[in-house]
């Protein structure tokens, strides 16, 4: 018994804390950035968001993100997991569409990027997919004045292909975009 | 583009099966090999700090005294951790003691392999108990899985008394393969962006100018113990789907790869221990066929998006993207759902309980099998329990005494193997209707319907498969949730364990008999068809009806 009370202990240290420990140094003094959470910094060093975790846009100036239940509050994560018949989200779809129809009149529901009205996993999800960045310009270009050409190619620049060219989905990272918007509006 | 990706997945385990299913062989072969000129030291060293000099060969009920024993003791250690981690240092973020039923449902979760969580990671752990009890236990349980396989591939192998020494397997489970992998996939998956800090949660203002708390720890450690291992619980409350613990479709990749490498390879492992590579192989392709059919069913589910959003007039055509992240899709969603409860880890990167009804039907039906790959070590062992009733219900029907790797199966090892199949249906539909009976079980209920069945089945199922991924939106942390799915994690690992341990000791003792022409060939095709004819029959004869009143009726009230 005293063998094992010996062991656990033992493990606790070697996999609970010099394991953790030693790999947390040894992070820290190779990938330094990565490490600490992949923060987009400006020139002054200020921290503006990290380029993983997406930030809550609703002003019509800025492109948006995907819903979120815990409106992008990084300090938790999650969705309110609504089943596929749950009434509750299929009302909140519903309140979604009418306020995509709203802010860009002329849309016909099926033209609707369903990324943009779904909850996404984490309630974090930095990206949107590029049919979703693309459907919002016109509505970006009257609120900042930038034509549709220069928001598109803005587009283009910031999407991200699949991983090796082949793993997962080409998307565009939200933060990233009205990060670069904002430097063109301001210069 | 889809199915190309995931081939190119399936394609890559493919190579790793045979490295990884040797170096595991020669780990516990116990022969004399390269690697013990850099690893024996380490565990002499070990040893000589436990007091195990002496390491004679066990019984089957020695081993499985030991292994019991040694879980206990993990336990309680972790318990008081947990109940005392306000007082402990590594709380930047002041986070308070655990409530006790809490505290024993974590516990009895991670032991188990199980990973489920009632509570968040982010709010509810310090760093401390992060590291040591969650961590720890991450490499204790799948290390305890591994040696159950082992100790039971070798009652099957071999002849004598014994089944090995516990702690020489479990000691050498650590040493020689998931410590090293880990610490290779830890520095793998920081380059690739997952965070890896001690510092407590960041604080910044947004571009839209209001304040953003991005809480942050030490998750590359434990993402890389936590799929090796099979285990799955998260750092964080949206575990893979969180984009710190799984940043990029690439590190998706590396994720499912990682869960899903030791089981696979252990197929192999066996099929060197039993001096015969096909029987290894047969094994593998019956898991796979489940697999690849079971993936099949939720990757077309999924890409039909959700007949009742397609109603509201959407287009269908980007899958059902509720509760799914952009960077993966629906191929990389679809396949790590799949891979994550066939290999019974439990982690998610996408919502099971936004799947649509048909998608739901994969999870639920590996999990329930809980064979097809299965967790580290246990997958195995349940996979060749159904080699066992396979070559029985054979020797049924043609009159002769069933044989398996030369060796009679008779009525005690069959009693015994009754005991662990029945136990794993017994506890998922005996504490789902429980669960019906009473306000305490019903209302924690969050999408009312059939789905609502769904959730509470899940639950259970997730529970007694020790897999750990949930339908979330049940409001699982109550005393009634965490008392009830606590006793059905450790009846369903340690029953099963015992039983098929104690058939080991049983089979390791019998006089092998020569094969003969009437000998039944478990090394042959047919049997892969035998094998998966079996766990399909069992299956569906047991869980079907309970299927029904789920998935099923809710996917026919929106077709």
């Amino acid at each position: 018994m005293f063998k094992i009370i010996r062991l656990a202990l033992l493990m606790i240290v070697v996999c609970g804390i010099a394991y953790p420990l030693a790999m947390t140094g040894l992070a820290q003094m190779i990938f330094h950035d990565q490490a600490n959470g992949s923060l987009i910094k400006e020139k002054d060093g200020k921290v503006v968001g990290s380029e993983l975790i997406g930030q809550n846009f609703k002003s019509p100036q800025y492109f948006h993100g995907r819903v979120s239940s815990i409106h992008y509050d990084a300090a938790a994560s999650g969705s309110n997991n609504y089943g596929p018949t749950n009434k509750e989200m299929l009302k909140r779809t519903n309140e979604s569409i009418n306020l995509l129809k709203k802010e860009n009149p002329g849309v016909d529901t099926k033209d609707i990027p369903v990324d943009l009205i779904t909850n996404s996993g984490s309630g974090l999800d930095p990206d949107i997919s590029v049919k979703a960045a693309k459907f919002q310009v016109d509505r970006v270009s009257k609120a900042t004045g930038v034509s549709r050409a220069q928001l598109n190619s803005l587009i283009d620049d910031t999407t991200k292909g699949r991983s090796l060219g082949l793993f997962g989905e080409p998307r565009v990272n939200v933060l990233e975009l009205n990060i670069k918007l904002q430097k063109l509006l301001k210069s | 583009m889809d199915a190309l990706q995931i081939a190119a997945v399936i394609l890559l385990l493919l190579f790793i099966i045979k490295p990884l299913g040797s170096y595991i062989y020669h780990v516990f072969s116990n022969e004399p090999n390269k690697t013990d000129k850099f690893f024996a030291p380490i565990e002499k060293c070990i040893y000589a700090i436990c007091g195990m000099k002496n390491r004679a060969p066990m019984t089957w009920k020695k081993y499985t005294i030991s292994l019991l024993l040694t879980n206990i003791v993990f336990v309680a250690a972790g318990y008081v951790i947990l109940r005392l981690q306000q007082f402990l240092p590594l709380n930047p973020n002041g986070i308070k003691n655990m409530e006790p039923t809490l505290s024993f449902n974590t516990i009895a979760s991670f032991m188990t392999n199980t990973n489920l969580q009632h509570y968040s990671g982010e709010t509810g752990l310090s760093y401390f108990s992060q590291m040591t009890v969650i961590m720890m236990m991450m490499f204790a349980s799948a290390a305890t899985g591994i040696v159950v396989a082992i100790a039971f591939i070798r009652g099957i192998t071999t002849k004598g008394n014994t089944i090995g020494n516990f702690f020489e397997d479990f000691i050498k489970g650590h040493t020689r393969l998931l410590m090293p992998m880990s610490i290779i996939l830890t520095l793998v998956l920081v380059g690739l962006k997952v965070p890896q800090t001690l510092d407590p949660s960041i604080t910044l203002t947004t571009l839209e100018g209001a304040k953003q708390v991005i809480a942050i720890g030490p998750v590359a450690a434990l993402e890389a113990i936590k799929h090796l291992g099979t285990n799955g619980g998260g750092f964080f409350g949206a575990n893979s789907a969180h984009p710190f613990e799984n940043p990029t479709p690439l590190t998706n990749v590396i994720e499912i790869l990682s869960m899903w490498c030791i089981p696979a390879s252990l197929t192999y492992t066996y099929g060197r221990f039993a001096k015969k590579q096909k029987q290894g192989w047969i094994v593998f392709g019956a898991m796979s066929i489940l697999f690849v059919a079971f993936l099949a069913l939720i990757y077309f589910a999924e890409s039909n998006g959700n007949p009742a959003l397609t109603a509201m007039g959407l287009d269908p055509s980007q899958g059902s993207m509720e509760g799914k992240e952009v960077r993966f899709g629906i191929a990389q969603s679809a396949l790590f759902s799949t891979v994550t409860t066939a290999a019974t880890t439990g982690t998610v990167n996408n919502m099971h309980d936004t799947l649509t009804p048909l998608g739901q039907i994969t999870p639920l039906s590996l999990m329930m099998l809980n064979t097809v790959f299965g967790g580290d070590g246990v997958g195995l062992v349940n996979m060749l329990m159904y080699a066992i009733i396979g070559v029985f219900i054979c020797g049924l029907m043609v009159g002769r005494t069933p044989e398996f790797l030369g060796r009679k199966i008779e009525p005690k090892e069959m009693k015994l193997i009754a005991v662990a199949l029945l136990a794993h249906p017994l506890l998922i539909l005996g504490p789902t209707a429980l669960a019906f009976l009473t306000e305490l079980g019903k209302g924690a209920i969050s999408n009312p319907g059939f789905h609502g069945i769904s959730q509470v089945l899940y639950e259970f199922t997730s529970s007694a498969a020790n897999n750990g991924s949930g339908f979330e939106g049940l409001g699982d942390n109550t005393l009634f949730w965490n008392i009830s799915t606590g006793l059905v994690m450790l009846l369903g690992r340690y029953v099963s364990i015992i039983s098929l341990l104690a058939v080991a000791g049983s089979l390791v003792r019998k006089q092998p008999i020569p094969e003969t022409i009437g000998t039944f060939r478990t090394d042959h095709l047919l049997f892969v068809g035998i094998l998966v004819g079996v766990v399909l029959i069992v299956g569906a004869l047991t869980f079907l009806p309970v299927m029904a009143l789920g998935p099923i009726a809710e996917y026919l009230s929106i077709r």
